[in-house]
């Protein structure tokens, strides 16, 4: 099984998406940041969806989620470089994603979660 | 039938030239309309004598260019028709004495009816082609997605706004903000006729796909007509900035991304 590899940039974990997401490995994933969230005690959590190209809704509740557990860790989730065609699929699906950020790319994402720990 | 047209071909171009004349209102001159008819008169007795179908194919195209050149000198359609039918008038004529003729002067009559419709068709098939092409063309310069300023796109919107243009000006906005990277997009509406709930789900849709990838809308150029109206239909915008001109919203996009404008 595909692992998501979670790294570690000051006090931020970055996660970029590059992988087919399955259902275990989403767990996997959620699971993983989880015990990374405590070990670290990041304050910050930017996740790459730029290679990502089908959304459906599973994975946008994936990524509530995700966004929800950082939140229990007092962590701020930002997603970046959704691409346009995803994001017209999330708003037709009725996502609208509330309590995660966005940025347009890693350089704003990174900006963002500085501008407010 | 294609004989006889043959052997008068003098006298019936000349009274069919007549009567045709007393219709082109000055708008095209004796010598113009005389050539017109005499190749389309050509391309008729070829057409009835030789009855191929390439030589019927080659009339109907030459009817057809004929309803076009027409229809742009102001000709309306009737009136091209019925010069293409003044042609049984010039006929009969010549056939009223001769009993003989009868027979094949209505074959000859229902020929000249069908050939008038032609133009007829081809007239309306020429303006369906303008129409689409408009359409089309309509679509692409109303949708212009412009930059306002670094980290800044403005999407002024003109005319009504359906859901084929919805989605259009939705993927042109997301994909300029992807690719000039900016932050903020002012949606300015002053254009838009109308707003009802359709519309302004439209816009609300588009604002939240713009979220979605990290940036900020602000719409403006809302008139009073339509202010009153988004009220008295319950529209909630709920936290989306709305400002009343472009100037307003590019001054609240600029202060918002850390920048202020100040005298030089």
């Amino acid at each position: 099984m595909d692992r998501v590899p979670i790294l570690k940039i000051g006090q931020t974990l970055f996660v970029s998406i590059q992988i087919d997401l399955q259902d275990q490995s989403v767990v996997q994933l959620q699971e993983d940041l989880a015990d990374e969230l405590v070990a670290t005690r990041a304050t910050g959590v930017i996740i790459d969806i730029t290679a990502v190209e089908i959304v459906d809704s599973f994975i946008g509740r994936m990524l509530a989620t995700i966004g929800s557990i950082s939140r229990l860790f007092d962590a701020e989730t930002v997603l970046i470089g959704m691409r346009p065609a995803v994001a017209i699929t999330l708003v037709e699906l009725g996502l609208s994603l509330d309590g995660i950020r966005t940025a347009l790319n890693a350089e704003q994402g990174l900006r963002m979660l500085n501008g407010h720990s | 039938m294609a004989d006889f047209l043959g052997t008068n071909q003098a006298k019936v171009l000349d009274r069919w030239c007549e009567v045709a004349s007393a219709a082109t209102r000055g708008r095209m001159s004796q010598v113009e309309l005389r050539s017109e008819l005499a190749d389309l008169y050509g391309l008729l007795i070829s057409a009835m004598s030789s009855k191929t179908e390439s030589a019927a194919a080659e009339l109907r195209t030459a009817l057809a260019g004929m309803s076009r050149s027409r229809a742009r000198s102001g000709f309306s359609p009737g009136e091209t028709a019925l010069a293409v039918f003044s042609i049984k008038e010039a006929v009969y004529e010549l056939v009223a004495d001769a009993a003989e003729m009868v027979p094949e002067y209505l074959a000859f009559s229902r020929m000249i009816d069908d050939l008038g419709l032609h133009t007829f068709e081809a007239y309306a098939a020429t303006r369906e082609e303008i129409i689409r092409q408009q359409a089309d063309a309509m679509l692409e310069l109303s949708t212009p997605v412009v930059q306002l300023w670094d980290g800044v796109i403005g999407v002024p919107l003109v005319g009504t706004l359906d859901s084929a243009r919805a989605q259009l000006v939705m993927e042109k906005m997301l994909d300029a903000l992807v690719s000039t990277g900016s932050t903020h997009a002012v949606i300015d509406i002053t254009g838009v006729p109308t707003v009802d709930t359709e519309v302004a789900q439209h816009l609300l849709k588009t604002v939240m796909a713009a979220r979605l990838l990290g940036a900020q809308c602000t719409i403006c150029g809302i008139r009073p007509q339509i202010a009153h109206t988004i009220v008295s239909l319950g529209i909630e915008f709920g936290d989306i900035a709305t400002k009343a001109t472009l100037a307003d919203a590019l001054g609240h996009a600029l202060s918002t991304a850390g920048l202020k404008v100040v005298p030089a």
